[in-house]
């Protein structure tokens, strides 16, 4: 027989893996709140106490063992890990899994990372940069020229960002790539127009999570995650725009 | 714009959504309705420009739309929202403007760079508060819904 304070420990190390898993990876703040009260209600403890933020979250459960703190270090854009946490908890509500099975789940989860194979990634890239070029300005002939210089930014950004780990200067670089290679590829004679060509190549590198999120967390009330979020969103503009700027004034 | 064109930027959307959400590594059995959703923003948001709306409006009507159905396919996949509605905003970001003010700025021409700094803020601005605007839609529903079933 388990005893209740090692039960507790454990309520409280699921709760706060899950919770971290999900920030992360780029959940809203009010949906990890409500996963780990959910987690903590459904193992049966009396009542929870969450501070969520950003940067790390506290969390108390009314027992024999204290609040307990777990910093987020790192953060990613990994939308399948919070979709598999929200399975998880979803089966954990109906008693489809047991919490250690949960808890064991999770660590597996922290650990491995399910991204889809780099060719796909680096072809959606290309689709992302391509059909927007056209989208957004109607330049059909330079189609095939931004799906290329997208697709070379969007490596150096993913090599960048895999060894380095500062994606504001990662996402500088790819700028300043896309930047060069556009106006070297109508310089060549590849594009017509390095305007609508650099224009189409940075859309894979728009900010969208932090920028939904921020307004979501405004929206529900999390006054400093959200707004750090914004701030995250616009420093990552700033990176890009910084970057095509300074290859628009060197030309 | 003729009917060809048309059919393009709509197919062009349709695959910009998905492969986005392929780079934010979106579970596969949501990408197919987090591309569509994309498809109805921007169709909303097209059709109102081409009627004469405006930007800011269609913008900010477009992502109410996408608000809303989001809402609609999380509950109906029983799936976090985020996972449509991040990508079904990409076909809305400003991305032309913001590139036109940026290039302003490095050349020089600080009075066109306001302008489309400006027009940068204003879209922005009206996508965020079309987001507000479809989680109030959502929260009245919810609210609504829930009474319904009480009786």
């Amino acid at each position: 027989m388990q005893s209740s304070k090692d039960r507790d420990q454990l309520i409280l190390h699921t709760a706060l893996t899950a919770g971290r898993i999900m920030i992360e990876n780029g959940s809203e703040i009010e949906r990890v709140e409500d996963t780990m009260a959910r987690i903590a209600k459904n193992a049966g403890a009396r009542t929870s106490q969450l501070f969520v933020m950003i940067t790390g979250i506290l969390m108390a459960i009314n027992g024999e063992v204290g609040a307990q703190i777990e910093p987020v270090k790192r953060r990613t854009f990994d939308l399948e890990k919070i979709s598999v946490v929200n399975d998880l908890s979803r089966k954990f509500a109906t008693h489809d899994i047991t919490l250690q099975e949960f808890a064991d789940h999770l660590d597996h989860l922290d650990a491995t990372s399910k991204y889809f194979p780099f060719w796909v990634q680096v072809i959606a890239a290309a689709l992302v940069s391509g059909p927007l070029e056209v989208v957004f300005r109607h330049n059909l002939p330079d189609f095939w020229i931004t799906c290329v210089v997208g697709t070379l930014g969007w490596i150096v950004y993913y090599l960048l960002s895999k060894y380095v780990r500062i994606r504001f200067l990662s996402e500088f670089a790819a700028a300043v790539v896309i930047g060069l290679l556009a106006v070297l590829g109508t310089q060549l004679g590849l594009g017509n127009n390095a305007d609508d060509i650099i224009i189409g190549s940075v859309m894979p590198l728009v900010p969208g999570v932090p920028i939904t999120n921020s307004v979501r967390d405004i929206l529900a009330g999390n006054l400093v995650s959200g707004p750090a979020r914004g701030v995250e969103a616009l420093v990552s503009a700033a990176a890009i725009g910084f970057g095509i700027a300074m290859v628009l004034q060197f030309w | 714009m003729t009917v060809i064109e048309f059919v393009i930027e709509v197919i062009g959307t349709y695959v910009a959504t998905i492969a986005f959400g392929v780079l934010l590594n979106i579970p596969r059995r949501a990408l197919n309705m987090g591309g569509l959703i994309g498809v109805l923003g921007y169709l909303v948001y097209r059709f109102i420009v081409l009627w004469g709306g405006g930007y800011v409006i269609g913008n900010l009507l477009g992502a109410v739309v996408i608000g809303v159905a989001s809402l609609q396919a999380a509950r109906w996949k029983k799936m976090p929202m985020i996972l449509f509605n991040i990508p079904a905003l990409v076909p809305l970001v400003p991305g032309g403007q913001a590139y036109e003010m940026i290039k302003n700025f490095a050349l020089g021409q600080n009075n066109q760079a306001l302008v489309f700094l400006l027009q940068v803020v204003m879209i922005s601005g009206a996508i965020a508060f079309g987001f507000l605007l479809s989680e109030l839609v959502n929260r009245l529903r919810q609210r609504v819904w829930r009474q319904h079933k009480r009786f």
